[in-house]
């Protein structure tokens, strides 16, 4: 099992989604150059966050035309674990590989502070670890993590229980209260109709360790891991 | 027919619009033996400017102490460095850019931040955190209206308070949209408003880097042949004579006329060149480094080639240029940004050039290093300027400028504060206090900035005293120990009393750094002053060079590096001498860390005091009431409950503060204290209340709360813990709730370990005196001799304090 951390040109989140799935979960984990198409037999790839290209044009506009993306595309399509974590999900959905699209946060403001999420979905590769309605505690860091679609869209992403985490409260009860950058449907994460792809704003690879704040996010790696050995068992 | 620059010849003149005064154009004609051309007198204008040559500091900079057994790179390079073992170093240093703000604060802003992460790249190290110190005009009209007119604060109308709240709303979002877009955590820093800063923001920018100390580089040209290389953003028109003309003579009205005087900065270029240097630096190709800062080409390969003993030779021609048709004047003195320039091993070049082209960078060889110490400067096969490096970096003018102290201000007690009567409800001047922009929390503006992008963030803005980073080693990952850092610098009693002023911003800063739990070992600095042409402003300059050498030196925090800004005045009014110290502090163990949150109801409050046993018999003893006033005059409730600032900063002793440091980092390492909070800005009232907000388990104002499972068996902390205080003491009911005198910090103890707390402070001198509890509920009571002075819900006074700064931003 190896996990592939793309950089692109401006990622920033690179070092830190390295470090929380190599030291802190301890399972194989390399860089990937943003110009190569050789996904080096990875068998999950990230694509972390920052801002890519300096997020010239559109957030995640220029960096989905680089060379690797063509590889991360059919890796996809083949049903390979992509997750695409703030610059990354932005990226995926530039690259069409998730629905929407993002505007800027409803506040116009950068906003970095520790928010609640809930998990909606227990049955894809990035949350079978987690329980139904977990409540996790995870920093966002973006301008523009303001997810949109159109109705319909919106309509088939709920009836296709793609939304896979949801903005709340602490305790989980007000999700308009919890939402911070005024997301359609306090949408903040989804995955794609097969499951395989997945990408939400906040940044687990912040909270995998308590000294930090939070380690709830780990459990969204762990999912991934599980997934992995499964996929493994299956094929044995 | 335009004349082109180059061609103008040089006159007294017009080497007096350059700032060259007589004797210093005399000085440029000695060491050429010649006329210089105008391209070689723009050089030495800029590199003699007062930003670039210190030449009115200098002086009294000697007097700094600079050595330390941990520093291993003192004043003179790009940034200062200090051992922290493992075979790791840290690279760090503050740097103002104060002009650029006013004039544009988000272009300006974002160049200051641009600028000091260069500088500590440029060494080699990775840089891990950055602090901003700003300083600002009021935002709102609370106890600001009619401050002071006795130190010379002119009134506040509703245009200046707009245009303040303009301007910190771009510095804001110029260092955010730097830092966060680079990929370094912004974690700390501190904010204070006066009225003297209108016209005149403070932008101190800090950063701290991380290398192996065998991979630190110097701007050292060596070896003759050596290939100069130019890496980064093309060279623009941007930023001419920044330097020399922004950040070397003071402001009149037309200086927004300025603007385009003001770099533009790219961060996403600047992490391409971050990624790329570090890479390069990584094939042993390169022998030198430095960045393109203030005065641009001039300075990067004038000093580099100084350093080394070297000369230099560039072709002009070569260099990377944006626009067409620029001259040699333009090209050399412009400041575009996110520029370096570095000395590579002959031979090796394309092994630099190739990191360079993976990352998209512009990388050429624009010249060489040569024998003989001359600085040549070639374009089209002519000589464009032709200078002896060494006596134009090193032998440029130095000033011992007239000193004169001010004529003593003569008070008496109807110019300072008045005590209100014992037993006075206090509860809606605490209120007033709490929401005032200097008190209230920093939320609002540390949100905008990332604070925990690289992972190492163990407490951000407002969770300790001081922003601590725990360190990962650069080549394996493996987390090492902590690093603390905390700004500090307090315009308003330094300009009372610089020296006294300054070693409070010493003492305070090394305090903060105490509080988080780690042990202070060096310090930057930021001199922000008025005209140093201005007799009575050398005098502050002079006494907060003594009054930081004097407290670096009874703590044992050598200044390592640092910055000198002069000239802050406005239509000739000076702002508060405004020395902003960088301290830096470190943990040995990263799970060790003390924040400012009460933890647990039950646990005791202990107020530490620094001040010897010997001195505390005096000073338990009634003290003149007007003593007290005096002192009180200089503090933050003073001015914003009664607006005025008068008196004196409280006394220092530095012996109290050192005993208080020694005592708390004890403390931290023995594990046997649940919080820790400095006694600082509002007194002890205020940093009780604090205490209470931070435990509130979904702090928005806080980035990194402990998680509220792992607070001691008390399941999450959806409301905040309150506190119960009682005091006995003699003095003024203001002043022992508001007081500011320093080398005093509250922590909570369990019970269980207050044996073990007091043994400590015994050992390190301290007295320590259990004041009360923390406790769950609503109420928070502070009560004097058996009568409640404050007495209010902890919800009602978090809100005041919590919000009101968003709310004094955000109206029209």
């Amino acid at each position: 099992m190896k996990f592939g951390v793309v950089v692109f040109p401006g990622s920033n989140c690179d070092h830190d989604a390295f470090y929380a799935i190599g030291n802190v979960l301890k399972k194989p984990v390399e860089f990937i150059w943003h110009q190569s198409e050789d996904l080096a037999n990875c068998d999950a790839i990230i694509l972390p966050g920052g801002f890519s290209y300096g997020d010239y044009l559109r957030t995640g506009a220029i960096a989905r035309f680089s060379p690797v993306m063509k590889s991360v595309e059919k890796f996809a399509n083949s049903g390979g674990l992509v997750l695409g974590i703030c610059n990354g999900f932005q990226i995926l959905c530039e690259a069409g590989l998730l629905p929407g699209a993002m505007m800027r946060n409803s506040g116009l403001r950068f906003i970095c502070r520790h928010v609640y999420i809930r998990v909606e979905q227990t049955d894809t590769a990035f949350t079978n670890a987690a329980s139904k309605d977990q409540i996790l505690k995870i920093p966002i860091a973006h301008s523009e993590g303001n997810w949109t679609a159109d109705d319909a869209t919106l309509a088939q992403l709920e009836k296709n229980r793609q939304v896979i985490f949801r903005y709340t409260t602490p305790d989980g009860l007000n999700d308009d209260a919890g939402n911070p950058n005024g997301a359609i449907h306090n949408i903040a994460g989804i995955s794609n109709c097969e499951r395989n792809v997945a990408g939400l704003m906040p940044h687990p690879e912040r909270a995998a360790e308590l000294a930090l704040g939070s380690a709830d996010g780990l459990v969204i790696f762990r999912s991934m891991v599980e997934a992995l050995v499964g996929a493994a068992k299956a094929t044995a | 027919m335009a004349t082109a620059p180059t061609e103008i010849r040089v006159t007294p003149e017009i080497a007096a619009e350059h700032g060259l005064t007589p004797e210093e154009y005399r000085r440029v004609k000695q060491i050429l033996g010649r006329e210089p051309n105008i391209t070689e007198l723009g050089i030495f204008s800029v590199m003699w400017s007062e930003h670039c040559s210190y030449k009115s500091s200098k002086v009294h900079l000697k007097r700094l102490p600079t050595r330390g057994k941990q520093v291993v790179q003192g004043p003179g390079e790009n940034a200062g460095v200090v051992d922290i073992g493992d075979g790791l170093v840290a690279a760090f240093k503050i740097e103002s850019h104060n002009h650029p703000s006013y004039v544009e604060p988000f272009q300006g802003a974002t160049t200051g931040v641009g600028g000091i992460l260069r500088d500590i790249f440029t060494m080699g190290a990775r840089p891990i955190a950055v602090l901003d110190s700003l300083r600002f005009g009021p935002i709102s009209s609370v106890g600001a209206q009619h401050a002071a007119p006795r130190l010379g604060n002119q009134p506040l109308d509703s245009a200046t308070l707009a245009a303040n709240r303009r301007i910190l709303d771009g510095v804001i979002r110029g260092i955010g949209g730097y830092g966060n877009c680079f990929g370094v955590p912004t974690v700390g820093g501190d904010v204070a408003f006066e009225p003297c800063y209108s016209q005149n923001p403070l932008v101190n920018a800090l950063a701290l880097g991380i290398a192996r100390k065998e991979d630190l580089f110097f701007a050292k040209a060596k070896g003759a042949g050596n290939p100069v290389i130019y890496v980064g953003a093309k060279t623009g028109r941007d930023g001419i004579h920044g330097a020399s003309l922004l950040a070397s003579a003071q402001f009149t009205e037309q200086s927004r006329q300025k603007r385009p005087n003001v770099q533009v900065g790219d961060p996403f270029m600047e992490k391409l060149l971050l990624e790329a240097c570090l890479e390069a630096m990584q094939t042993g190709a390169v022998v030198a480094i430095q960045d393109m800062g203030a005065a641009g080409l001039t300075c990067s390969t004038v000093e580099m080639a100084s350093r080394g003993g070297t000369g230099i030779e560039i072709d002009l021609e070569k260099v990377p240029q944006r626009e067409t048709g620029m001259t040699p004047y333009e090209i050399m003195l412009s400041e575009s940004q996110e520029r370096m320039l570095l000395v590579a091993e002959k031979g090796r070049e394309q092994e630099v050039l190739g990191v360079f082209k993976k990352w998209g960078l512009d990388a050429v060889v624009v010249g060489r290093v040569t024998e003989g110490g001359l600085a040549r400067i070639k374009n089209h096969g002519s000589v464009a300027a032709e200078i002896p490096a060494h006596p134009l970096a090193e032998e440029g003018p130095v000033y011992n400028r007239p000193i004169a102290a001010p004529a003593p201000r003569v008070e008496s007690e109807r110019d300072w504060f008045r005590f209100a009567p014992e037993g006075t409800n206090l509860t809606q001047n605490f209120l007033k206090l709490l929401a005032s922009p200097a008190i209230a929390s920093k939320r609002w503006i540390t949100e905008q900035y990332d604070t925990s992008v690289r992972t190492n963030t163990l407490a951000g803005p407002g969770a300790s005293d001081a922003a601590v980073v725990r360190i990962k080693d650069p080549k394996t990952n493996e987390v090492k120990r902590a690093l603390a850092l905390s700004t500090d610098g307090n315009g308003r009693w330094c300009q009372l009393n610089p020296r006294v002023g300054a070693m409070h911003a010493v003492a305070e800063a090394a305090r903060n750094v105490a509080a988080s739990g780690a042990r202070p070992i060096a310090a930057t600095n930021c001199l922000n002053f008025g005209s140093p042409e201005k007799p009575e402003v050398m005098w502050q300059f002079s006494e907060a060079i003594d009054g930081i050498a004097d407290a670096c030196t009874a703590l044992g925090t050598p200044i390592t590096g640092g910055n000198v800004s002069f000239y802050n005045e406005t239509l000739g009014k000076s702002i508060y001498p405004t020395p902003v110290i960088g301290m830096l502090g470190i943990l040995d163990d990263v799970s060790r860390v003390l924040k400012i949150a009460f933890r647990n109801s039950g646990d005791l409050i202990v107020l530490l005091d620094g001040s010897s046993f010997a001195s505390l018999a005096t000073r338990h003893a009634p003290r003149a009431t007007s003593d007290s006033a005096r002192e009180f005059s200089s503090s933050e409730y003073s001015k914003t409950i009664a607006a005025i600032v008068a008196g004196e900063p409280p006394s220092i002793d530095l012996a109290d503060e050192k005993r208080l440091i020694d005592c708390l980092v004890a403390l931290a390492a023995e594990s046997v204290v649940e919080s820790a909070h400095d006694i600082s800005d509002g007194g002890l009232a205020v940093a009780l209340a604090e205490s209470c907000f931070a435990s509130l388990g979904n702090p928005p104002n806080d980035c990194h709360p402990e998680s509220p499972r792992s607070s001691r068996g008390e399941g999450p902390a959806f409301s905040s813990l309150s506190a119960a205080v009682h005091l006995d003491d003699n003095s003024p009911l203001e002043f022992s709730l508001f007081g500011e005198r320093g080398a005093r910090a509250i922590v909570s103890v369990s019970r269980e370990s207050l044996a073990a707390v007091l043994a400590i402070a015994r050992q390190y001198g301290v007295a320590a005196r259990e004041i009360g509890k923390v406790t769950r509920g609503d109420a928070f009571c502070i009560e004097l001799k058996g009568r409640a002075v404050i007495e209010f819900p902890v919800s009602s006074l978090r809100d005041a304090w919590a919000n009101s700064l968003e709310r004094a931003v955000t109206s029209r």
